[in-house]
């Protein structure tokens, strides 16, 4: 009846992971409670739940992305504490059976379920109003991809409590992976949480890939667009081609464990190399999926203030298309000690080194842009240039690890682990967050606490390099990633410094967790009446914030780069219209948040092997779509007087700031 | 409490100073790590000639266009420059192209399949990674051992590696680079010792519970020293054979070094080919299909299937 | 078959945010079509390295029989072309003969289905079943993912027909159709590559 499920299930004999699941259920329960207590669910579901308006499901995406933050990084800070404790020969607190689970978790969690989420949450808030359009080109589409995202979360977040996580890592390497050597539901769960939230992202991917091909305002050619959103075209790119190498990959890992197929097996001819192959065909292409629209997010940051155009504009973005392009020939450098000739490694190797220079001419780019101009040192830029430094050297150790001779005694140790948390950290996270603080105004009409703000980047600053220049020399000292516990005294020191970067990094995590507190308990003092705090430069900041559902009363032309800036160059106001037109809009749905709960139950029944209950999810979620497709009544019109009213209060607005 | 911060840094700072001294891979014991060294030396110098002119030039325009210096110029209309572009597209590309030219070379010279160059005859062994110890066999001395590998200074090493288990990586970090263990499959390796000692072995990829323990000692000993470890293990009491190996083979963790006196011949091949993986078996005719225990492990039919391992037996 | 679609819509597109609803689903639809097809080519790299690992099982000459699938084939081929039939009544707007091709059409596929169906019960009553090799695992998973898309092809068209005959041919109606106009012809295409690639040059 339950397949595999029983109360053995619940890890009730690990007394670490109950503490958390009653402290998460004590969290829930107060949250739900707070809700419940201020009547708010029915707003919630009317404005938010159901909402298919693009700024409402970005913002969703990054309260996701920032809750899982905080999962991913107690994995972390479990991790640092265990290996500074198993040091000098003793077990530390972690068994490996637990220990294993918290590094493939903390990995899954940071790439699928905070980087990801954040990635699209931006560009869910920001593109469309870039490219002055009203919402992206399919909205419920979006809607759907969002709650096929917040499942996939779910699924893994259920693991903590109802049975396990995989033990393999986090790109779950066969045979280790296959069903010979984990036959528990760990591998399920990894398989079934990447394969739902990894269709929500490739639907994302179609819809930024239509929207900004399709949607954009009058005037606005590809070379006129802005450089975040040149990136997000591109990060769309390298979604539509690479996720279905991960679903089609995850799929023959599924058979294998399901059906007892022979894909990646050691026995009958399979073939786990293909695996390695196939998951770094999508897996490198992701790593710039993650890094392009920080990339794009400095960019803007770096010209909006140094007050002064991007230096290089064509540069970049040929330089972004070169990376997009080149991202998909160098996934063997992931496995140079697979044994290939050195004609194949040399190749991979030098294909490699040869994204650097794109890259190299986008970090020369942003320098040049503060030359001779005014530089502010607002919060996001201090990002910005606590990224300039850091990725320097994380992409330096990057093209040293591209250098095959080099990586034979560098693979998997500490120093690889330190060169891609200095990229995804000192890259993308960094990214994330300047990208978090510029465009918060716009999305909720008033600023976040500057002081909060400054101390949260140089925490995590500091603690990075505290946290992750020790593992480049571990790495020297011949420490391979992955260990529960070893002999070496030697390391101890190291691992301690580590440890006291990770406690750095959580006092900036404290004070941002503090800082949306504050300055949402104080937002009328912070509130911001100009929608655009920062003297922007591009479209978003000609309209208000947060921005009316429709964006734009009447779309703006565009005749020129940094069209907005222009515009207040000019004196010329996107506002001045007095007769205001109905606009249509799309109307609200709950059913890609039902088609993705029973995508959900689906999943976690065929974890457990409960085939009757999996195949109603299928057949369920199915119907859902099937009954959508009935609805004709999916659009309505804004009103002309509604429109004028919000446009009025509008200038009101203005005229106040 | 300034003194108690002191005597902290002091602590650290001579802590860090000592333990500085055993960064294994700047103080290589063998020919290729050596070399290896020297490449990741030489590599990290050239990308620094355009990593630190960045972080300089960034403190730099930095300071001097900050939004309060209004003696600096302010350009705000300017964004482009040919000679800039051509420079900051130029000098990357340049490092790159010595270092591809580099990498080309280097690539080659330490390629993990490549016979090293010696006067010294190379000394064979086979690895078998299994869960979670290492088993090396002396095909040519006839002896096998459990995660202890001996081996004679200055005497280039030929080590063909496989895996019986989930796939790893055989890495002896002061002798020089890793290559993967998997099933199925064979690997190969070239080390060489150039100084007497004990180095450690380590599985460098993470495959399952025992992976933290999975390490071996390597004894790199005078030709004298190797005779004896040789005669010693010699006199153990074991041979390895078939049924014995299945016994080794079945997950242990920390597994005690053993000895084994003798080795059943063709061992080595026959963990290979238990496993189909990449050996691809010749088409076989429409009557045998039926026959599926025909490939179990029966040796002297299997290698008339597989000319290609018998190649690899010298 | 986009520009009918545009045509139809140039009618409904007034002062909308979202111009031309038709033809941008069309667009995207083809989008994700690119998509799996990068699908597609990852269970075709897949044969190809797994291929020749029988595993002492059979191999590809041993298994298939060319008569067989090649009617298989036929059967796919006609759907298109009677899927093509039911497009240009649309244009012409005559329900009804949409219905009658669009049912025979459905009639085909299933047939294919069935064909397809019965070959893999063939199979695994043999013993060649998926676990019996790599060789076996990626043949199916190849041949089995393209009949899964056939299949879902086949529930849309049964709920688009019920629609079509609820509604009529209305704007929403003639994408959809389109849609899985596109959809249909591309897993022609992909059934072609099948052939070519799995049968074809299994057996010489």
């Amino acid at each position: 009846m339950f397949g595999k499920l029983s109360w053995d299930a619940i890890p009730t004999t690990e007394p670490i992971v109950m503490y958390t699941l009653a402290f998460i259920g004590l969290i829930g329960a107060a949250i739900v409670g707070t809700i419940t207590w201020k009547r708010k669910w029915g707003y919630l579901w009317r404005e938010w739940f159901t909402s298919v308006d693009h700024k409402k499901i970005g913002c969703m995406y990054i309260i996701v992305a920032l809750v899982m933050l905080l999962r991913g990084f107690s994995d972390a800070i479990m991790m640092r504490t265990q290996q500074a404790m198993a040091a000098s020969g003793g077990p530390g607190y972690l068994p490996p059976e637990h220990y294993d689970q918290i590094f493939t978790a903390h990995g899954v969690i940071m790439i699928f379920f905070v980087a990801m989420p954040f990635v699209v949450g931006l560009m869910n808030v920001v593109v469309p109003l870039q490219i002055g359009a009203r919402d992206v080109a399919y909205p419920f589409l979006n809607a759907l991809s969002f709650w096929l995202f917040v499942a996939g979360a779910a699924l893994v977040n259920v693991s903590l409590g109802i049975g396990e996580f995989a033990r393999t890592g986090w790109v779950a390497y066969p045979p280790l992976s296959g069903l010979a050597y984990s036959p528990g539901v760990g591998v399920d769960y990894y398989i079934w949480s990447l394969q739902i939230s990894g269709i929500g992202t490739l639907l994302t991917g179609l819809n930024f890939f239509v929207t900004i091909l399709k949607m954009r305002t009058e005037g606005m050619t590809l070379f006129k667009m802005p450089v975040f959103t040149w990136n997000a075209l591109c990060t769309s790119v390298l979604i539509l081609a690479s996720f279905p190498i991960l679903t089609a990959t995850l799929l023959m890992l599924s058979l294998d464990r399901y059906l007892g197929m022979h894909f990646f097996t050691n026995e009958a001819g399979g073939n786990p190399m293909m695996y390695v192959n196939l998951i770094w065909a999508w897996g490198h292409p992701e790593v710039y999926i993650l890094i392009l629209p920080a990339f794009g997010v400095f960019s803007e940051i770096a010209a909006t203030f140094s007050s002064k155009r991007l230096f290089g504009y064509v540069s970049l973005v040929w330089a972004t298309i070169a990376i997009t392009v080149l991202s998909f020939i160098v996934w063997l450098h992931h496995f140079f000690t697979m044994g290939a000739g050195a004609n194949v490694n040399a190749f991979f190797g030098i294909m490699t080194m040869i994204i650097a220079v794109p890259t190299g001419v986008k970090i020369f780019t942003w320098l040049f842009t503060m030359y001779r101009g005014r530089v502010r040192f607002e919060t996001p830029m201090l990002w910005t240039l606590g990224f300039i430094v850091t990725f320097s050297i994380g992409g330096m150790t990057g093209v040293l690890l591209a250098v095959p001779g080099a990586d034979f005694l560098l693979h998997n140790s500490l120093f690889l682990i330190a060169h891609f948390h200095n990229v995804i950290i000192g890259g993308a996270v960094f990214g994330y967050m300047a990208g978090l603080t510029y465009w918060f105004p716009k999305a909720f009409g008033f600023r976040l606490n500057d002081k909060l703000g400054r101390i949260a980047f140089w925490c995590w600053l500091i603690g990075f390099y505290f946290a992750f220049m020790p593992s480049y020399v571990l790495g020297f000292m011949g420490m391979t990633r992955r260990l529960n516990h070893f002999d070496n005294p030697e390391w101890r020191p190291w691992l301690l410094l580590e440890v006291l970067g990770v406690l750095i990094i959580l006092c900036g995590v404290v004070s941002q967790a503090l800082q949306l507190f504050v300055s949402i308990r104080n937002r009328h003092r912070y509130r911001d009446l100009s929608g655009d705090p920062w003297d922007g430069r591009t479209l978003e900041w000609a309209t208000s914030s947060p921005p009316p559902l429709y964006n734009f009363a009447e779309q703006p032309k565009v005749s020129d780069l940094d069209a907005y800036w222009g515009m207040k160059e000019r004196g010329v106001s996107t506002l001045s219209h007095t007769d205001y037109r109905s606009i249509h809009m799309p109307r609200n749905t709950a059913s890609g948040l039902v088609i993705s709960l029973f995508a959900l139950i689906c999943s976690f029944a065929l974890v457990w092997h409960i085939w009757w209950l999996a195949a109603f999810g299928l057949v369920a979620s199915v119907v859902a779509f099937v009954v959508r497709s009935y609805d004709e009544d999916t659009d309505y019109f804004v009103p002309a007087e509604e429109v004028a009213r919000i446009e009025t209060a509008r200038l009101k607005d203005l005229a106040e700031a | 409490m300034k003194r108690a911060i002191g005597y902290c840094l002091a602590y650290l700072a001579s802590v860090f100073l000592l333990s500085g001294c055993n960064l294994v891979v700047f103080n290589p014991k063998g020919q290729i790590a050596t070399d290896e060294r020297d490449l990741i030396i030489l590599a990290t110098g050239l990308m620094l000639l355009v990593v630190v002119p960045v972080i300089v030039l960034m403190f730099v325009f930095a300071y001097r266009y900050r939004a309060t210096n209004k003696k600096a110029r302010y350009s705000p209309r300017w964004a482009s420059s040919h000679k800039i572009e051509a420079v900051v597209w130029g000098v990357p590309l340049l490092i790159i192209i010595a270092l591809g030219w580099v990498t080309w070379k280097t690539t080659h010279a330490l390629d993990p399949y490549r016979p090293l160059d010696s006067d010294t005859p190379p000394i064979n062994v086979q690895v078998v990674a299994t869960d979670w110890k290492w088993l090396f066999i002396y095909p040519d001395l006839g002896i096998a051992s459990v995660n202890e590998l001996a081996l004679p200074v200055h005497t280039p090493v030929s080590f063909t590696v496989t895996s019986d288990a989930a796939m790893t990586s055989f890495f002896i970090p002061a002798l020089g680079g890793q290559i993967y263990a998997m099933a199925g499959m064979q690997t190969k390796l070239h080390l060489i010792a150039n100084e007497t000692g004990e180095f450690r072995g380590i599985a460098a990829n993470y495959n399952g519970p025992g992976f933290s323990d999975m390490h071996f000692a390597t004894l790199s000993l005078s030709p004298a020293d190797f005779q004896a470890w040789v005669a010693k293990v010699k006199g153990a009491a074991a041979p390895l054979d078939q049924a014995r190996y299945a016994q080794l083979a079945k997950p242990t963790i920390r597994h005690p070094v053993t000895y084994y006196s003798t080795v059943q011949e063709r061992l080595f091949l026959d963990i290979v080919d238990k496993y189909e993986g990449m050996n691809k078996a010749r088409k076989p005719q429409r009557n045998q299909t039926q026959s599926n225990g025909a490939e179990s492990n029966g040796t002297g039919t299997r290698t008339d299937q597989h000319p290609s391992l018998l190649a690899e037996e010298q | 078959m986009s520009n009918i679609v545009i045509e139809k819509d140039v009618a409904h597109t007034q002062e909308h945010g979202h111009e031309d609803a038709g033809s941008l689903s069309v667009f995207g639809f083809w989008i994700y079509l690119m998509t799996d097809c990068i699908l597609f080519a990852t269970l075709f790299a897949g044969y190809a390295v797994l291929r020749d690992s029988v595993a002492g099982g059979p191999s590809s000459v041993d298994i298939f029989e060319l008569p067989y699938v090649l009617a298989e084939t036929m059967l796919l081929l006609l759907s298109s072309i009677t899927y093509g039939y039911a497009m240009l009544a649309m244009n012409r707007d005559q329900q009804s003969q949409v219905l009658r091709w669009l049912g025979l059409t459905f009639v085909l596929g299933a047939g294919f289905i069935a064909m397809e169906i019965n070959e893999f019960h063939h199979l695994i009553a043999e013993g060649y079943g998926p676990d019996r090799s790599a060789f076996l695992t990626a043949f199916f998973t190849l041949v089995g993912t393209h009949g899964a898309h056939v299949l879902t092809g086949l529930i849309w068209m049964a709920v688009l027909m019920v629609q079509i005959r609820q509604k009529g041919l209305t704007n929403t109606n003639a994408t959809r159709l389109s849609c899985l106009s596109l959809f249909w012809h591309f897993l022609d295409v992909v059934w072609i590559c099948v052939f070519t690639v799995v049968y074809l040059l299994g057996v010489v």
